[in-house]
C-alpha cells in the first residue's frame, strides 16, 4: 500500500492545486511534497529495520501490489520496491520539495498548473521506478515526458519552443524503439504456447538466441541513452537545460537523468545479458569518449548554466561506464553516484538561479568578487562544487572512486582515460568559482545581498546530504546491494 | 435490429419537427433518438445473434458493438451543432434526419451478412454524405467538395457494384460464409482469376470509402470544404463503419483467399501510412492537417486488418476505432468552436488559446497525445493493440515502419499543442472563445473517456 500511495499522492494533490491560486497554491504543493518524503522515509526505515542479514526479499515484499490491469493480455498492474528502486524513489521525493521551495522566488505566471505539473511529473517518475511490468514502466516512462515538456515548453527563455520541441522528438523516439523490444519480447514470452506476461519476471526468464538479444539491446539501449543522455545522443541536452525554467532543469537533471540509469540497470542488463556483452564494450567506448568531450566543452563555456549542463553531461557518462562493466563496484558506484549527482546538480543550478536573479547575468566573464558581500552563498556553493568535483569526504568522492574502479576493472585504459575526469572537473569547476566569486568586482556584482532564508532552507539539506553520503555512504550503499547483487547475477547467467 | 427500425421511424419523425416554428427544439430531440438508439442497441449485447431478412443482416456482438461506436460518436458530435440552432438554419431537421439516416447504413455495414446488404449500406451513408458535403450552399469550396465527393463517390461505388458482381460470377452467391465456401470449392478453380479481379475491385470501392492511399486523394479537399461538423461526422463514423465492414469481409468472405490479398493490402497499409504522415507535415490549415491524419489512422487501421488474428484484430479495431473516434471528435469540436468564432482554421488561430480558453486548449491536447498514441490515453494503447496483433503474425518490419510513421505524426500532432501554450496570443486570437456550458461538458467528458480508456484500457480491450 505504501508505493501505492507514493505513486497516486502526487497526482491527486496536483489535481487539488487546481483550485488554489498563487500563493496558496505554492504552499499546497510544497506541503504535499513535503508529506509523500516524509512517507518515503518512513517506508525506507521500516524496510531497513526489517532487513534480515542475507535476505532482503522479506523486508521489500511488503512492498509490492500485483494488479490485473489488462487482464486478458497477462498485462498486469505490478508495482514494487526494492533497494534500488527506494534509493531512487527517496531521492526523487527529498528533490521535489527543494524543488518547489527553490521556485518560491520566481514569480511564475499561472502557478497552480505549474505546481500541479511538478507534482504531476513526481507521480511519473516514480512510477518508472517501482514498475515491475514492462509495459507499465513505459507507461509512466512516457507520462514524465508530457509534464516536463509544458513545464519547459511553456515557462521557459525565448528559444524555448525549439529546443523543447527537440528535446520531446528525441526523447519520445528513443522511447518508441524501446516500446517496439518491449512488445517483441512480450510476444516471446508467449513461445511454446505460453501464457504471455509482460512481467519483469516473464522478461527475465526469457531465453533469446544471442542475435535477437543483439538487435533487441539497440532498441532498448536507444531509448535509455538519449534520456541519460549518453553521447552521441546527447545533442539536446544542454540547450533544453539551458532555455528551461530553472524547477524544470533541476528536475532534468537531478532526477529524470537517473531515468535512463535506472532503466538500464533493471530493464536492459538483466533481459539481454549476452546482447550487453556483444555491445557493452562499444558503449563503454562511447560514455568514455562522453566524460572527456562534455568536460572539455565546459571548459570553454561561458554561460554558468550551460557550463553545469556540460558538467553533468560528463558525469553522467561516468556513471553509463560504471553501469556497463558489469562490475559490482562499478554498479555500487553509479547507485551512490545517482545520489550525488542529484543532490550536486540540484545544488549547482540553485546557486546559479541565485546569482542570475540577484545580478541579472549568468555570463561568467560579467561576474565577480562575490564572495565579500555573500560568505553564506560562497560556503554553499563551494561546498557543493566540491562534491561535484569529487573531494574526498564529500558525496562526489565516494560515487566516482566505486565507478573508476569498477571501469579499471573492466578495462585498465578506460580507466585511466575516464580517469582524467576528476582533473578537468576541476579545471572548469574551479576556474568558474574563482571567476564567479573571487576577484574584482563588476558592475552587476558590487549591490549583492547574501542568502535569504528560504534560500538557506533548500541548500542546507543538500549540504547535509553531501556530507552524509561522504561520510557514511554505507546507509545508502547497504541498501542498494542486494538488488546489484541480484542483478549481477541475472547478468553472468 | 431495433437501433434500424428505431432510427429510421424516428428519422422521420425528426423531419416533422421541422415543420415547427422554433429550432430549439431540435438539438435536445435528436439527442434523446441517439441516448435511445444507444440504449437499445445495448439491450442486444446479451441477446443470441440473429438474422434477419433470409438471413442478409445478423445481429451479433460484433455489430452491437460498432453499432455502439457509431451511435456514441454522433451522440457526442451533435451538441456542437449548436451554433447552426442559434442562426436559425432553416434545413437543420433535415441535417439531423440526414445524419440518422446515415447512422442506419453504418449499422446495415457492420452487420450485413450478404454482400448486397453491404452495398445498400454503403450507399445510404454515402448519399447522405454527398448531401452533407455541400449544404453550405453559397460557399464555393463547399460546393466544390460536394461534387467532388459525388462524382468520385459514384465512381468507387460502381467499381465496388461491378467487383461484388464478378465475385458472384466466381462463387455463385453473395453470402459470407459461402463465398469463402465457394472460393475453396475445387469446381470453381478455372474462375479464380474473375474472383481475384472481383476481390481487387471491391478492396479499391472501400478503400475510397475509407480514405485510405492511393484512392486517398479526395480526403483533403472535400474535408477542408465540407463545413466542420459533417467533416468530423465523416471522418469517424464512416470510418469506423468502413473498417469494421472491411474486417467483416476479409475475415468472413475472403478468409481462404489470404495469399492473395495479404500482399495487396500490406502494400495498401504502407502506401496509406506514408501518405497519410507525411501529407499531414506540410500542412498548414489545422483542418487539412485532420484530413491527413485521418488518412494515417486508415493506415493503422489497416494493420489490424493485415494481421486477421480473429479476435485479436477485432478486438484491436474495436477499441481503435473507439480511441480515434472520440479523439477526433474532440479535435473537430475545438477546431469548429475556433474556426466558428475566429474564421480561420491555420495553427495561428490557435495561438494562445491556453490563455484564453484553458478548457479547450486542455482538451485538444489530450485529443492531440491521443491521435499521436501517447501514453494516458486511448490512442496508445488502440495503436499498442493493433500493432500486437500484427507483431503475433510475425509482421514486425511492418509494424517498425508504422512507429517510423507515427514518430513522423507527432511533428503535427505538436504542433496546436505549441500554439495553445507556447505561442503569445495575437490582437485577432486574444478574444476568449464562446463555449456553452452544456458543450464545456461534453468536452469535458470527450477527454475523460480518452484518458479513461488510456488508464483502464481492460475494461473494453476484450470484448469479442
Amino acid at each position: 500500500m505504501l508505493t501505492a500511495f507514493l505513486l497516486f499522492f502526487p497526482v491527486a494533490a496536483a489535481l487539488l492545486l487546481h483550485f488554489a491560486k498563487g500563493n496558496a497554491a505554492r504552499v499546497l504543493a510544497l506541503g504535499a511534497a513535503l508529506l509523500e518524503f516524509a512517507v518515503a522515509v518512513f517506508a525506507a526505515v521500516s524496510a531497513t529495520l526489517n532487513m534480515a542479514p542475507g535476505n532482503s526479499e522479506a523486508a521489500y515484499s511488503t512492498f509490492s501490489i500485483n494488479l490485473p490491469w489488462i487482464a486478458s493480455a497477462g498485462i498486469n498492474f505490478h508495482i514494487g520496491m526494492d533497494g534500488l528502486s527506494l534509493l531512487l524513489v527517496l531521492l526523487t521525493t527529498f528533490l521535489v520539495p527543494l524543488i518547489i521551495l527553490a521556485s518560491f522566488r520566481h514569480d511564475y505566471p499561472n502557478a497552480s498548473a505549474f505546481y500541479a505539473l511538478i507534482l504531476f511529473m513526481q507521480t511519473g517518475l516514480i512510477g518508472v521506478f517501482v514498475s515491475l511490468d514492462a509495459f507499465l514502466f513505459y507507461f509512466f516512462w512516457e507520462v514524465a515526458l508530457i509534464p516536463i515538456y509544458f513545464l519547459a515548453g511553456v515557462w521557459g527563455s525565448e528559444r524555448r519552443i525549439a529546443v523543447t520541441f527537440k528535446f520531446f522528438l528525441y526523447t519520445i523516439i528513443g522511447s518508441l524503439f524501446m516500446l517496439a523490444a518491449f512488445v517483441y519480447l512480450y510476444f516471446q514470452t508467449g513461445a511454446n504456447g505460453a501464457v504471455r506476461s509482460s512481467d519483469i519476471a516473464a522478461f527475465y526468464s526469457l531465453s533469446l538466441t544471442a542475435s535477437q538479444q543483439a538487435w533487441v539491446f539497440w532498441l532498448i539501449f536507444i531509448a535509455f541513452a538519449v534520456k541519460m543522455p549518453i553521447f552521441p545522443f546527447h545533442t539536446w541536452q544542454p540547450d533544453t537545460y539551458t532555455e528551461s525554467p530553472v524547477p524544470a532543469t533541476m528536475l532534468l537533471s537531478g532526477i529524470m537523468l537517473k531515468m535512463g540509469i535506472y532503466g538500464t540497470l533493471r530493464w536492459l542488463l538483466p533481459v539481454v545479458p549476452l546482447g550487453t556483452s556483444q555491445w557493452g564494450k562499444l558503449v563503454m567506448i562511447l560514455a568514455v569518449i562522453g566524460i572527456i568531450y562534455g568536460a572539455i566543452i565546459a571548459i570553454r563555456q561561458r554561460d554558468m548554466k550551460r557550463l553545469i549542463a556540460y558538467s553533468s553531461l560528463s558525469h553522467v557518462g561516468l556513471m553509463a561506464a560504471g553501469v556497463f562493466s558489469l562490475t559490482f563496484m562499478g554498479l555500487q558506484g553509479a547507485v551512490i553516484q545517482m545520489l550525488a549527482h542529484g543532490v550536486n546538480v540540484v545544488g549547482m543550478f540553485f546557486i546559479g538561479d541565485v546569482i542570475q536573479r540577484r545580478t541579472g547575468t549568468r555570463q561568467i566573464s560579467e561576474l565577480g568578487g562575490l564572495t565579500k558581500h555573500t560568505p553564506l552563498l560562497s560556503v554553499c556553493f563551494l561546498v557543493l562544487l566540491l562534491g561535484t568535483v569529487a573531494l574526498p569526504l564529500t558525496n562526489g568522492f565516494v560515487g566516482e572512486f566505486l565507478l573508476l574502479a569498477g571501469v579499471y576493472q573492466y578495462n585498465m585504459w578506460l580507466g585511466a582515460v575516464a580517469g582524467v575526469t576528476i582533473i578537468l572537473a576541476a579545471v572548469y569547476l574551479l576556474r568558474m568559482f574563482q571567476r564567479v566569486m573571487l576577484g574584482p568586482e563588476t558592475s552587476f556584482t558590487s549591490t549583492i545581498q547574501d542568502l535569504t532564508g528560504s534560500e538557506l532552507a533548500v541548500l542546507v539539506p543538500l549540504i547535509v546530504l553531501v556530507f552524509w553520503i561522504g561520510l557514511f555512504p554505507n546507509t545508502f550503499l547497504r541498501i542498494s546491494e542486494p538488488a546489484v547483487l541480484q542483478i549481477l547475477t541475472l547478468v553472468n547467467r | 435490429m431495433t437501433s434500424i427500425i428505431l432510427l429510421s421511424v424516428l428519422g422521420i419523425v425528426n423531419l416533422f419537427f421541422g415543420f415547427l416554428k422554433s429550432n430549439k427544439i431540435l438539438l435536445p430531440a435528436a439527442m434523446v433518438i441517439l441516448a435511445l438508439v444507444f440504449g437499445a442497441n445495448l439491450l442486444d449485447w446479451n441477446a443470441a445473434s440473429e438474422s434477419y431478412f433470409n438471413n442478409m443482416l445478423t445481429i451479433d456482438r460484433y455489430s452491437v458493438a460498432f453499432t455502439g461506436i457509431v451511435v456514441l460518436t454522433t451522440l457526442l458530435l451533435i451538441p456542437f451543432s449548436e451554433k447552426y440552432v442559434r442562426d436559425g438554419q432553416e434545413n437543420l431537421a433535415e441535417y439531423y434526419s440526414l445524419l440518422l439516416f446515415a447512422l442506419v447504413g453504418a449499422i446495415m455495414m457492420v452487420s450485413y451478412n450478404n454482400l448486397l446488404m453491404l452495398f445498400v449500406g454503403i450507399e445510404i451513408l454515402s448519399v447522405a454524405m454527398y448531401v452533407v458535403a455541400g449544404s453550405d450552399k453559397r460557399n464555393v469550396r463547399s460546393n466544390e467538395a460536394a461534387l467532388k465527393y459525388f462524382l468520385m463517390g459514384s465512381f468507387a461505388t460502381g467499381i465496388l457494384l461491378f467487383g461484388i458482381a464478378l465475385v458472384y460470377g466466381a462463387t455463385g452467391t453473395f453470402e459470407l460464409a459461402q463465398i469463402n465456401a465457394g472460393i475453396v470449392n475445387p469446381a470453381n478453380a478455372s474462375l479464380q482469376p474473375m474472383l481475384y479481379i472481383g476481390m481487387l475491385l471491391m478492396f479499391i470501392g472501400i478503400s475510397f470509402k475509407v480514405s485510405a492511399a492511393p484512392f486517398h486523394y479526395w480526403t483533403p479537399d472535400v474535408y477542408e470544404g465540407t463545413p466542420t461538423f459533417f467533416t468530423a461526422f465523416m471522418s469517424t463514423v464512416v470510418k469506423t463503419a468502413g473498417f469494421a465492414a472491411f474486417f467483416k469481409l476479409l475475415l468472413a468472405a475472403f478468409f481462404a483467399a489470404q495469399g492473395f490479398w495479404v500482399p495487396t493490402i500490406m502494400a495498401i497499409t504502407v502506401l496509406t501510412l506514408l501518405i497519410g504522415n507525411v501529407g499531414a507535415v506540410a500542412q498548414s490549415s489545422i483542418k487539412r492537417m485532420l484530413a491527413y491524419s485521418s488518412i494515417s489512422h486508415a493506415g493503422y487501421l489497416f494493420i489490424g486488418l493485415v494481421a486477421v488474428n480473429g479476435k485479436l484484430s477485432a478486438n484491436a479495431i474495436f477499441f481503435y476505432s473507439l480511441a480515434y473516434s472520440i479523439a477526433t471528435v474532440a479535435a473537430f469540436a475545438v477546431l469548429k468552436l475556433v474556426s466558428d468564432q475566429r474564421q480561420r482554421e491555420d495553427y495561428a488561430s490557435f495561438n494562445g488559446l491556453a490563455k484564453t480558453n484553458p478548457l479547450l486548449a486542455f482538451v485538444m491536447t489530450v485529443a492531440m497525445l491521443s491521435l499521436a498514441g501517447i501514453p494516458l490515453t486511448g490512442g496508445f494503447f488502440g495503436k499498442f493493440f493493433t500493432f500486437g496483433a500484427a507483431i503475433d503474425r510475425g509482421y514486425i518490419w511492418l509494424v517498425v515502419f508504422a512507429v517510423v510513421m507515427s514518430m513522423v505524426s507527432i511533428y503535427y500532432y505538436l504542433r496546436p499543442i505549441i500554439a495553445m501554450y507556447m505561442q503569445p496570443a495575437d490582437d485577432e486570437t486574444a478574444e476568449p472563445i464562446v463555449v456553452g456550458g452544456f458543450q464545456s461538458a461534453v468536452l469535458v467528458l470527450l477527454a475523460l473517456i480518452t484518458v479513461v480508456l488510456g488508464v483502464l484500457p481492460g475494461l473494453l480491450s476484450e470484448v469479442f
